[in-house]
């Protein structure tokens, strides 16, 4: 047995190398911008040292003797010629530069004002940075300052300024790397507490680089091209040019070439060690490629979304997943997941052999790669894994004993987990139970498309598959679609009816509706339901009567449906169940749909997560089955008003449009009344844009009233499965005013929005009114206003998207470490106390019914029963 | 006492107060009191199965509730509220702009309730119009410049000063004030401008000044640009646009105990921390509401604690409360990872792997959730 780790690391301690660490901690000190020889043999003391750690197969690293991919590679070194300025720690060496002294080196604190000092600055570094702490310092250097002298040493201190990115002035004499070592390391280590900085653990002379640590040759591996050719890492490239002008250097130095020389061969390497570290540094003109594309150092290497930490570290790829388009499968059960069989023969399920199912493990080996249910390897206990082919079949088979591990093929209820991208909310990964179906697609039940937010229209969704038994069980257990019906958002049902299992509940709850009992057998049959008994013995029965069919049998519910707000006497209005009986009401998107109502609500807190998946697939496909049996059709004439419907809207929209008039001749005589604030223009604007709202909602009601009660259109609306009031003014009446910009539509050509209306013309058609509807089509004018819109939601979503997204991840990173502790107190990652109480009152909202606890039902439970 | 509230006292410990006066309220009179004992019981068993787990990741949670939502949000600041209504800024900006802390927001607004006294229909117009700041260009009738003698002459419009009580000498101490080396003469609604040393005396300046004085402040409260007078429910409100709340409280007609504006960093100044929190989170349910979105109170809440535990109000950004965050990984990850590690190095820090993110990148089980139980016993 593998031995269990409980932690392997605990901590990780930060800190800056020393030279003589960098030193002790290298392999080779590298002496030659050269990398290989004749041979292609990695030279010594090169960059491609093969101390350094080895990038070839074949070769063994001197340092550990391990091979490619077992070595981890080695730090060597490089012995700068002159110091160089670190540039990372630039803005250090100048806040240290600025607030010691240029003699003695202590800080320009009087030892007397000191303590005090030190006390402040400590609390600074407790709420802040270290960064903080040393504006502070500059500022307390700042105030004391008020003759330019040292306190200790009464020496007189010049002005300090930087030349970006690494050249430091005293006054107007430029400080040489060398110079600022010198007085750094006169600094007392007492002094740099008072910059929070540890001396055992960082000296700011460091930050002067006198020795250049060379990474190993594994993080900066080369690639060999197809010509042979090879082709060195960014890193490679910049290590070289900094050995090969370190050398220059030397030679000069030792040479005692003119101080000219020296000076610009230090810049030079100056230069180059900077953009070795940051090669995107403002001041600097970054190095390039010979193809002139900047080259990628340490610092683009680490920062940003492609960089190490956020693309690597706190990313992560994964094997056992697939990938490929959705599509819907309402036979399926809600948490079950079609795979199609190739798939299934990819991803494997590992399975231990044990004496008890070594049988059952056998045949699928036999079965092999090739054949379903098989097997594609087979792990022996010391984790050698081998390949199950046609060949080592038989011998494999023989071997097999407990300990193997088997990995078999994907089977019908194994656990997955189902995603789909952008994963917003932890619905988008939900455990489905695997179904493996002939086909190329993965299929879902319509129902769970909701929190997926998913549709069928080429989307894509990935499968992953848990290869522990720890996985699985968590999987299980916390992940599966039963335990996600309830949106921890508001704590109600986000899985739930949709579109057609509406309207099809809506016609069957109907106040009205009945069917023969054979009729209503029949149709329960279709949708899978057998609980015939639970139907009245009687020659008809009731929608409602067969709807109840599905609820539980002592259940006890009071709610509303969409119908109350308009008529509350409505028959249909009030929802009532009563010991499993529909009353009244019918169902509608207010009781079945998702996010809305608490009938679903109470049915999963009052008999479980089971009970409600059954009842909820049940429901989908009564529903469904009720528009099989009895048809939903849309066609034009459902756009036909009745009776004087269509003059209505006539006189509405020509009442509009003569008081628009109306206030168009107010404002231009001026005798408009100004909203208190506004302009007269705007108040102008703001009365037009009312009132063409306002006739477009009247021509809703107009619509709603006269339009053919019984069409298919209307129930969809009437029940929420889709469309709303507007939308259908929008396609029988008028379309409405066109918002551009929060106002009516103004811009375009010179003094009117297009080129068939006159000038100044402030009129309804002219700025953006359609008064025409989609049924009888649009004047061209009214088309140009409608694309004038249509192409702005097109681009306020195309804005909208990075902005939310950022702001989502931004949420996300900052909340992140909350966690309810063992004393219900919600506390970050150190411990500090967020909340006493998890909202107050220490509510999950995931188990809450909207938010509360449905006090009201315990209470009418106890009074009832 | 009577049984109802006797029998709920003994549950003022176990069940918040919120859910022991909603049983009073449904519970009828007459109710026996096995019949009440046995709702308290199972009122208080819901309760206690409703609770948050141990280890429950509440964060994240609350991040995805208000992050989900933010994709569905509309950019638009526009609504079809009607002639009557301030605009604000509401949607996908506000909310940034909330949970960024910002400093200046894009629309500051208060809501001006009245002492009971003062709330009526008359006074509402006129306190209206006496908060709102006003220049000297509201009240002027008429500016001339004598050349002959080098002055200004204002004339003011007498109408629009009755209006708000407004008298010309104080107009001129105003003036006094802004101006120097002015002298100013009051002559009913005339005043004259001079300078007040004729040695240096120079046309060019008194023409400049023309212009200058006409933005010169004279009364009203500092801030406050515009003012709406509406009325809300029974109350009559003056809904302003602009803020200057430490003005506003000094007035004796302002009920300082409804009266806060829109702005968290102007509320946190004077109203203290727990206003500013209890503002982000309403003024979170606004936007969130506004957009026809649902999203429960606690997952704002926990996000206006978070922006409020230090004490100030901190933005949801890498000054704010990524700032704080202990783990030197943690902030890495989030923005400017180099600064964070170059600090970190310097300073000598520690990070002990306590939060998610570190425990993420160096692959261990995350402290959330089963995460958080560990093995004793092997």
């Amino acid at each position: 047995m593998e031995q269990i780790v409980e932690k392997k690391i605990s901590q990780i301690i930060f800190g800056v190398m020393s030279p003589k660490q960098i030193k002790d901690n290298a392999f080779a000190k590298v002496v030659t911008p050269e990398l290989y020889d004749k041979e292609g043999y990695p030279v010594d003391g090169g960059l491609m040292d093969v101390r350094l750690g080895v990038i070839d197969p074949g070769l063994r690293c001197k340092t550990c003797g391990q091979k490619l991919k077992e070595c981890p590679g080695h730090f060597g070194y490089v012995e700068l010629a002159r110091p160089i300025v670190h540039i990372k720690f630039a803005s250090l060496i100048l806040d240290i530069l600025r607030t010691t002294c240029n003699t003695c080196s202590r800080t320009l604190i009087p030892d007397e004002k000191r303590s005090s000092y030190t006390k402040e600055l400590e609390v600074i570094s407790k709420e802040g940075s270290l960064t903080d702490r040393r504006d502070r310092i500059k500022e307390i250097v700042a105030e004391l300052r008020t003759i330019n002298k040292c306190p200790h040493c009464e020496a007189k201190q010049e002005k300090i300024t930087i030349d970006k990115p690494t050249t430091f002035l005293e006054g107007e004499r430029r400080l040489s790397p060398i110079e600022l070592r010198s007085r750094f390391e006169k600094i007392p280590d007492k002094d740099l507490r008072l910059y929070g900085i540890d001396a055992s653990n960082f000296r700011p002379e460091w930050s002067i680089l006198t020795i250049l640590p060379i990474p190993p040759v594994t993080m900066r591996p080369s690639i060999t091209l197809e010509s042979g050719e090879r082709s060195e890492d960014d890193l490679t490239h910049k290590l070289g040019d900094i050995v090969r002008i370190n050398q220059r250097l030397f030679e000069n130095i030792n040479a005692g070439s003119p101080e000219i020389v020296i000076e610009d061969l230090w810049d030079l390497l100056q230069y180059h060690i900077t953009t070795f570290f940051d090669n995107e540094v403002s001041q600097l003109p970054p190095a390039r490629h010979r193809s002139g594309q900047p080259l990628k150092t340490i610092t683009s290497r680490i920062k940003s979304k492609e960089g190490r930490i956020r693309h690597n570290l706190a990313g992560k790829r994964t094997n056992f997943s697939a990938r490929t388009v959705i599509s819907p499968d309402p036979m399926l059960d809600i948490n079950e997941v079609g795979v199609p069989s190739v798939i299934a023969m990819k991803l494997t399920v590992p399975e231990r052999v044990t004496s008890w199912n070594a049988d059952y493990l056998k045949k699928f080996i036999e079965n092999g790669p090739k054949k379903y249910p098989g097997a594609n390897y087979l792990i022996r206990p010391d984790g050698k894994r081998k390949k199950i082919t046609d060949e080592t079949r038989e011998q494999l088979l023989e071997e097999l004993q407990p300990g193997f591990i088997v990995e078999r093929h994907l089977m019908d209820g194994d656990i997955s987990v189902f995603n789909r991208q952008p994963s917003l909310h932890r619905m988008s990964m939900m455990s489905h139970k695997v179904r493996v179906l002939p086909g190329l697609t993965f299929r879902l039940n319509p129902a769970v498309i909701a929190p997926y937010n998913a549709d069928f229209d080429g989307d894509e969704m990935n499968l992953h598959i848990p290869q522990t038994e720890e996985a699985r069980i968590e999987a299980e257990q916390l992940m599966e679609v039963e335990t996600q019906l309830i949106s921890p958002r508001y704590g109600l049902s986000i899985i739930a009816c949709r579109q057609d299992s509406i309207s099809g509940n809506f016609l069957l709850t109907r106040e009205g509706f009945s069917l023969t009992r054979n009729e209503a057998i029949d149709l329960l049959a279709a949708a899978n339901i057998y609980d015939f008994d639970r139907l009245p013995k009687k020659e008809t029965v009731t929608g409602k009567e067969i709807f109840s069919v599905l609820l539980p049998k002592d259940f006890n519910y009071r709610g509303f449906s969409k119908r109350y707000s308009k008529d509350p006497k409505d028959p249909d209005a009030l929802v009532h169940i009563k010991n499993g009986l529909l009353v009244s009401g019918v169902m509608d998107a207010n009781n079945l749909g998702e996010g809305s109502g608490l009938l679903l609500r109470t049915i999963h807190k009052q008999y479980g997560k089971d009970v409600i998946v059954g009842i909820l697939s049940k429901m989908n496909m009564l529903g469904n089955e009720v528009l099989m049996h009895y048809g939903l059709t849309f066609s034009i004439s459902n756009l036909d008003l009745l009776g004087d419907g269509k003059k209505l809207v006539e006189q509405t929209i020509k009442k509009a449009e003569v008081e628009v008039v109306n206030i168009i001749n107010k404002f231009k005589a001026g005798t408009l009344e100004v909203q208190p604030g506004r302009s007269e223009r705007e108040t102008l604007e703001l009365t037009i844009l009312e009132v063409l709202n306002r006739a477009r909602n009247d021509c809703g009601r107009i619509v709603e009233d006269t339009a053919r009660q019984d069409s298919s259109l209307m129930h969809m609306v009437r029940s929420g499965a889709k469309g709303n009031v507007i939308q259908l003014a929008q396609m029988a009446a008028l379309t409405g005013q066109q918002a551009f910009r929060g106002g009516r539509i103004s811009k375009g050509y010179a003094r009117r929005t297009l080129s068939c209306f006159r000038k100044d013309d402030l009129g309804s058609s002219a700025r953006g009114f359609v008064a025409n509807n989609f049924h009888k089509g649009l004047a061209p004018h009214e088309l140009f206003f409608m694309a004038m819109t249509g192409r702005d939601s097109l681009m306020d979503t195309a804005l909208r998207t990075p902005k939310s997204g950022y702001l989502y991840r931004r949420l996300a990173n900052a909340l992140q470490d909350l966690v309810v502790r063992g004393d219900q107190s919600v506390r970050e990652a150190s411990g500090k106390i967020v909340q006493f109480s998890y909202g107050e009152d220490g509510v999950d909202v995931a188990k809450s019914e909207a938010g509360r606890i449905n006090i009201k039902r315990v209470v009418d439970a106890v009074l009832e029963g | 006492m009577t049984l109802i509230t006797t029998t709920l006292e003994t549950y003022k410990e176990k069940l918040p107060k919120a859910i022991i006066e909603q049983i009073a309220l449904l519970v009828p009179e007459t109710i026996t009191k096995a019949k009440l004992d046995k709702i308290c019981e199972n009122v208080l068993e819901e309760y206690v199965s409703a609770q948050v787990e141990s280890g429950d990741s509440v964060g994240l949670i609350g991040a995805e509730s208000i992050g989900e939502p933010g994709t569905q949000m509309t950019l638009n600041t526009f609504h079809f509220a009607g002639v009557s209504e301030m605009n604000v800024t509401t949607g996908l900006p506000r909310l940034i702009e909330l949970l960024d802390a910002r400093k200046k927001i894009s629309t500051e607004i208060t809501e001006v309730f009245l002492k009971k006294e003062f709330n009526n229909a008359e006074s509402v117009k006129r306190y209206a119009s006496m908060i709102k700041e006003t220049l000297l260009k509201d009240y002027l009738e008429e500016v001339s410049l004598d050349m002959a003698e080098l002055k200004l002459i204002v004339k003011l419009n007498k109408q629009r000063m009755d209006l708000v009580d407004l008298k010309p000498v104080q107009v001129a101490k105003m003036l006094e004030k802004a101006l120097k080396n002015y002298k100013i003469g009051v002559e009913e609604f005339t005043l004259t401008i001079v300078q007040s040393s004729t040695k240096d005396a120079d046309f060019f300046s008194l023409y400049k000044l023309k212009e200058g004085i006409k933005k010169v402040y004279v009364n009203g409260i500092k801030g406050i640009t515009q003012v709406l007078p509406v009325k809300k429910g029974s109350d009559y409100v003056i809904m302003t646009a602009g803020t200057n709340l430490k003005d506003l409280y000094k007035l004796e007609f302002v009920d300082t105990f409804r009266t806060f504006s829109n702005s968290v960093a102007e509320v946190e100044k004077i109203l203290g921390i727990e206003a500013a929190r209890s503002l982000i989170v309403d003024e979170l349910m606004k936007v969130i509401e506004s957009q026809g979105l649902n999203v429960d109170v606690r997952h704002i809440m926990l996000i206006a604690d978070t922006m409020c535990m230090s004490g100030t109000v901190l933005g949801i950004n890498r000054y704010g409360v990524v700032k704080e965050k202990p783990s030197v990984l943690a902030r890495a990850s989030f923005e400017t990872p180099i600064v964070h590690l170059i600090n970190a190095a310097m300073a000598g820090e520690v990070d002990t792997l306590r939060s998610v993110i570190e425990n993420v990148m160096i692959n261990q089980p995350i402290p959330v959730g089963t995460g958080t139980v560990k093995l004793k016993v092997k």
